[in-house]
């Protein structure tokens, strides 16, 4: 599936290892207990540098979503229609995603949600998307 | 107010360039200088004047602009929000002439994306690949601005229960403006029913949600207020001017995608201006997509958060409408080059110069002009007044 290969940094390799395990993850502050989204170097609630990664559930709620008619991206022009979405980690966390393995008109904002590990990126990282629960 | 920028300075030169073709015969560099002579000349200035230059036009902007014009500036600015940028470029020129930093500041936007190269066609504008937004959103196939927005219009809707056919009188009425500017790319009046049979872009955005492609050019001279008043046209004077911002360029970031940073810089703006929402000829503001608009005049205090449908439903924004909003028919109708902010101002300008003709608003004494720069993420509010409001 052609798509944007989102690069590896020292910072977010941990995150993508574990896809390679079908585990999705985040850091979580030791000084104010939040969890964090996307990878940061410092947490964004209080900049603590007191980071770990933690595993995560896999569970959420669609805060919002989209259906993509025209590609956002000449790569993936055959791909439309598909789900851009705003999950609600049941962590706290916010992430974009793909809702995928849907039916893009059945979905609904506070739609419950489960992580999908069916997308593959080219070295073998899965890139987390959500099927409804 | 102790530290207010009321009244301190005013926008004197105001000119653009958009053709009802949508294409500039120019380059993006000829089309920069000609904007600063054009509005030099509207301000009855001249080159030797300026002493400050602003532009975001690549790295170092504004030096390299100035270089190019024989400008040794002694205040600058290349401040990069996207397109609110040109907001925030009069608010910080206000604040440098209100502290005596600078005397005359020139501040310019060209750009052809329709006879040029668009970079939205090619998955948006070239990004560091470790950047956030290339790492966590675009490869969701986020590219397109459509993209961003549509969460916004449908989370609106859900909570709201906002419908599209509020949203398309949003693009109804800014089309009964451009209906009267020959410049304006898109002039033919349109129905819901049109918006709504339109491509479906983004769900639940259409193609007539979405504001045009097109080429464009502007340029603005601010100076003091004490300045203006010797000069042949009647100065657009700044009462008031905020800026605010709630996320980057990752929407997951923003913390409610129905609340937009005008919630912030509106208010303030307003208050330093000493204006309530009564005052307000006429508003000019940043429609990139008509769920944009929507969420700008809720913040911006016109209706309550989440009655923004009804508030427009009625036609109120267009010519026949309480509050006239986007006289030249905004992003949506009359231009679209990629950063609109300068064309609110520019429209701002007219509207109390009296200079529109055709679609020219009775009586305009207050006008509100309105930025917003990257994915509903920097939003600029400035209060302009004719020198009768000082
Ligand atoms: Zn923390």
């Amino acid at each position: 599936m052609p798509r944007i290969e989102p690069a590896t940094t020292p910072l977010t390799e941990p995150f993508w290892d574990a896809t390679r395990n079908h585990q999705l993850s985040a850091q979580q502050c030791g000084a104010c207990s939040s969890f964090v989204w996307y990878p940061r170097e410092r947490c964004p609630k209080c900049l603590s540098d007191d980071l770990t990664w933690t595993n995560l559930a896999g569970e959420g709620t669609i805060y919002s979503f989209n259906i993509m008619r025209k590609p956002g991206n000449p790569m993936m022009a055959d791909m439309v229609p598909y789900v851009i979405a705003l999950v609600d980690l049941d962590e706290g966390i916010r992430m974009t995603t793909n809702i995928v393995n849907a039916e893009p008109e059945s979905l609904e904002c506070g739609q419950r949600v489960a992580v999908d590990w069916s997308v593959e990126l080219e070295d073998g990282r899965r890139l987390p998307t959500f099927h409804p629960a | 107010m102790a530290n207010s920028l009321r009244g301190a300075a005013a926008i004197v030169g105001a000119v653009d360039a958009v053709s009802a073709t949508g294409r500039l015969d120019r380059t993006v560099a000829q089309l920069e200088v000609d904007m600063i002579s054009a509005a030099l000349d509207d301000a009855g200035l001249t080159i030797a004047d300026v002493d400050c230059v602003m532009s975001n036009n690549g790295m170092m902007a504004s030096l390299d602009l100035a270089e190019r014009m024989g400008v040794q500036g002694r205040f600058t600015d290349s401040t990069m929000t996207g397109g609110s940028s040109f907001e925030v470029y009069v608010e910080h020129a206000a604040a440098a002439i209100s502290a005596g930093l600078c005397e005359v500041a020139v501040i310019v936007y060209a750009a052809t994306p329709r006879s040029g190269t668009n970079p939205f066609a090619s998955g948006g504008p070239a990004r560091d690949p470790e950047s956030p937004m290339m790492m966590w959103d675009l490869p969701y196939g986020s590219g397109l601005p459509a993209a961003g927005y549509s969460l916004a219009a449908r989370r609106h809707m859900h909570q709201y229960g906002t419908t599209s056919e509020q949203l398309a009188q949003i693009a109804v009425s800014f089309r009964e403006w451009a209906s009267m500017n020959k410049n304006a790319y898109s002039q033919d009046i349109i129905t819901i029913e049109d918006v709504l049979s339109s491509t479906k872009v983004a769900e639940p955005l259409h193609k007539l949600d979405c504001c045009l492609v097109t080429d464009g050019a502007g340029a603005l001279v601010v100076t003091s207020a004490e300045r203006a008043r010797d000069l042949a046209k009647p100065g657009a004077f700044i009462l008031g001017a905020g800026t605010a911002h709630s996320h980057g360029m990752c929407v997951s970031q923003m913390p409610d995608v129905t609340t937009t940073a005008y919630s912030v810089c509106g208010p303030q703006a307003m208050n330093m201006a000493q204006i309530t929402h009564n005052d307000v000829d006429v508003v000019e503001l940043y429609d990139s997509f008509t769920i944009t608009a929507l969420l700008t005049l809720e913040d911006l205090g016109f209706c309550k958060k989440g009655e923004g449908g009804e508030f427009v439903a009625d036609g109120r924004l267009g010519p026949e409408g309480a509050l006239p909003t986007n006289t030249n028919g905004g992003g949506l109708s009359y231009t679209h080059p990629g950063m609109y902010g300068m064309f609110v101002l520019v429209e701002a300008v007219r509207q109390l110069r009296g200079e529109c003709g055709e679609r020219q608003v009775n009586n305009v004494d207050i006008a509100l002009a309105n930025g917003c720069g990257g994915l509903l993420s920097c939003t600029s509010t400035i209060v302009l007044g004719t020198e009768a409001t000082l």
